[in-house]
């Protein structure tokens, strides 16, 4: 039946509302998780090191797949947290907790005083400045009147994390912080699907579609992408504090480009714009630079290169994509039928 | 005591030496970012290509510093056209994003070839036996490395200035930057002006690669660790500016090494925060109008 133009535009404005609503396939990721915990102890710090990528490559999804904001200087965010979870677990206290939730305010401030800045900007200058901003904290940490805070090139070490919610101590099998990485995952995962789907995430689509538009809505287009950037900064620094309590180390390439790179590949594996793509993503480029990293680090590299190019030519949406494309023809054809 | 004076005469040389390199690595990224636009992360990658290819080449024992320059400048302009035609093809139309990813993928490959085929080690290229020496003029100091550096950097700068300006090629290139859809309407094959433009560039890049390697030495992760002061050069002296991106150079080079001298302490922080602050003055790049 044909319907009316008006309620055709309501069905596609409700698809448009929930399209990220929550549904059975959000529970697949954890219960595969729980499950690789019981068959495979020994990967336990590999899958670790996973939700850690996993919750750094969500954070750049939502400033660069939903805001659009062109990020290559995210892990200046993934730095500040690790600095300032392991600084907080060696001075003040050594509560895991406490400290990811002292990272994210460091997170959030770093996105709050540069973002104003940076995003007043668009296209390659934005590039740049992002760039330049996390070169500039990771030269920072590296500068000599730093060395007594940061430690300079050797990094931080020989802290200690308390136990989490004061029950379960971190255990050298890495059970504890398998479980505890997997609660911050699913943590940054419901925050982020939570701003996604509000209005204010519907907002910061509109203003990745056509900023234009939105500023003649009536939109604050800056201040919406400021607030995205700071709650992006402060799941990233979470990341970036999970792997300063997991592995007790910080290191200058914390804040490294290279760790920026490594999260876009990660979302243009995935697929950008959809929270599942940072987690497919992150799994499958964690999982393959292990076992080839033990092989050949720098043949690694070039397979990452190979990779990124060709995604970029004939997957550029990633593995959902894939997935949403095989789903859509499967639907036509079972229409037809 | 060192005389002040002498000091600042020896930091300006260095400075503006640094300069002319980041000057000769910027001209090929500030016409593919401004012109053709097109976010290109590998520029430094052709840099390094062209300083490998001389090291390879004198290495074999045939060749001088200044024999091995052509043809590794020749070489990679050959590379630089190849690709240009072929990968970056498919991102012309593709968004920002896929650019920077495109690149960033080609940047990689640089880099494994390379310490496939020549390790992991910092390698400098050996100088002929004048070009290391250090004259001497009471307190000043003057390397002939550096001075050789400004001599050689200087006279391309203006060659290039020379090509733009007088020659019908660089008219071409000019109405292809102001206005390209202008520029077709009057019959310029504006691609075909941007893939010759896109080759220099990289023919550019290799020379400074090849020259600087005292002041920047080779080392695989050489494409990535330049990337961001060359990037910054473009930024600050304004997109698709070649003029912008002398003067931005010069400055940077210059604010580098005196960052580094009277501020040890911060060591590279000073210039990062340089830009940042620049450009959060003027967005558009400090030399944009020049």
């Amino acid at each position: 039946m044909s319907a009316t133009p008006n309620s055709e535009t309501a069905k596609r404005v409700r698809e448009g509302l929930t399209r990220h609503h929550w549904s059975w396939i959000d529970a697949l990721p954890f219960l595969f998780a729980v499950a690789i915990y019981f068959a495979a102890q020994g990967y336990l710090p590999l899958g670790t090191q996973v939700m850690i990528q996993i919750a750094f490559a969500m954070s750049l999804d939502l400033a660069l797949g939903y805001g659009g904001i062109d990020s290559l200087g995210h892990v200046a965010f993934f730095g500040a947290g690790a600095y300032t979870a392991g600084l907080f677990a060696m001075h003040v206290n050594q509560d895991p907790i406490l400290g990811l939730t002292v990272a994210a305010v460091a997170g959030a401030f770093i996105g709050l005083v540069t973002g104003p800045l940076v995003l007043r900007t668009r296209g390659l200058t934005l590039v740049m400045l992002t760039l330049a901003v996390a070169t500039m904290l990771q030269e920072l940490a590296n500068a000599n009147a730093m060395h007594p805070i940061t430690g300079g090139a050797d990094g931080l070490f020989g802290y200690q994390i308390g136990p989490v919610l004061g029950l379960f101590p971190f255990d050298l099998a890495g059970r504890t912080g398998y479980w505890y990485a997997l609660g911050v995952v699913a943590f940054v995962f419901l925050v982020s699907k939570l701003i996604v789907n509000s209005p204010f995430g519907l907002a910061i689509r509109g203003i990745r579609d056509n900023p234009v538009r939105m500023r003649m809505l009536g939109v604050s287009v800056t201040r919406r992408l400021v607030t995205l950037y700071c709650i992006s900064g402060a799941l990233a620094a979470i990341a970036g504090g999970l792997s300063a309590q997991v592995t007790a180390l910080v290191g200058l390439d914390s804040l490294a480009f290279l760790l920026s790179g490594n999260a876009l590949v990660m979302l243009i594996l995935g697929g950008t714009g959809s929270l599942y793509g940072a987690m497919i993503g992150a799994t499958i480029f964690v999982v393959l630079s292990d076992r080839a990293a033990a092989i050949d680090p720098f043949n690694w590299l070039f397979a990452i290169g190979a990779l990124l190019i060709l995604a970029v030519r004939f997957a550029p949406q990633g593995v959902v994509g894939l997935i949403r494309d095989q789903a859509q023809r499967h639907a036509v054809r079972r229409g037809r039928a | 005591m060192l005389n002040l004076g002498a000091t600042i005469i020896a930091l300006l040389i260095d400075g503006v030496a640094y300069g002319m390199i980041l000057f000769l690595m910027s001209v090929g990224l500030t016409v593919t970012l401004g012109v053709m636009r097109i976010a290109n992360l590998a520029h430094c990658a052709f840099a390094m290509t062209g300083g490998y290819l001389a090291f390879a080449l004198i290495s074999t024992g045939h060749f001088t510093l200044f024999t091995a320059l052509p043809v590794a400048v020749v070489v990679t302009m050959a590379l630089g056209a190849a690709l240009e035609r072929t990968v970056y093809r498919w991102v012309y139309t593709t968004g920002q994003l896929g650019q920077i990813l495109m690149t960033l993928g080609l940047v990689f490959i640089f880099v494994a070839t390379v310490n496939l085929l020549f390790g992991s080690d910092l390698n400098a290229l050996p100088m002929p036996k004048w070009m290391s020496e250090t004259w001497n003029y009471g307190d000043i100091a003057f390397s002939a490395y550096r001075g050789f550096i400004i001599a050689v950097s200087a006279s391309l700068a203006l060659a290039l200035w020379a090509i733009l300006e007088f020659t019908e090629f660089g008219a071409r290139l000019r109405a292809a930057v102001d206005n390209p859809r202008m520029a077709r309407c009057v019959g310029i094959d504006v691609p075909r002006v941007f893939s010759v433009t896109f080759a220099f560039g990289c023919g550019l890049a290799a020379a400074a690669g090849v020259l600087g390697t005292q002041i920047l030495p080779l080392e695989p992760w050489y494409a990535l660790e330049y990337l961001v002061p060359v990037l910054m050069v473009v930024a600050v002296g304004g997109l698709g500016s070649l003029k912008g991106s002398f003067y931005a150079a010069l400055l940077l080079g210059l604010v580098d090494t005196f960052g580094r001298y009277y501020v040890p302490a911060a060591g590279a922080f000073v210039i990062y925060f340089a830009v940042v602050l620049l450009l959060l003055w003027r967005p558009q790049g400090v030399f944009a109008r020049i």
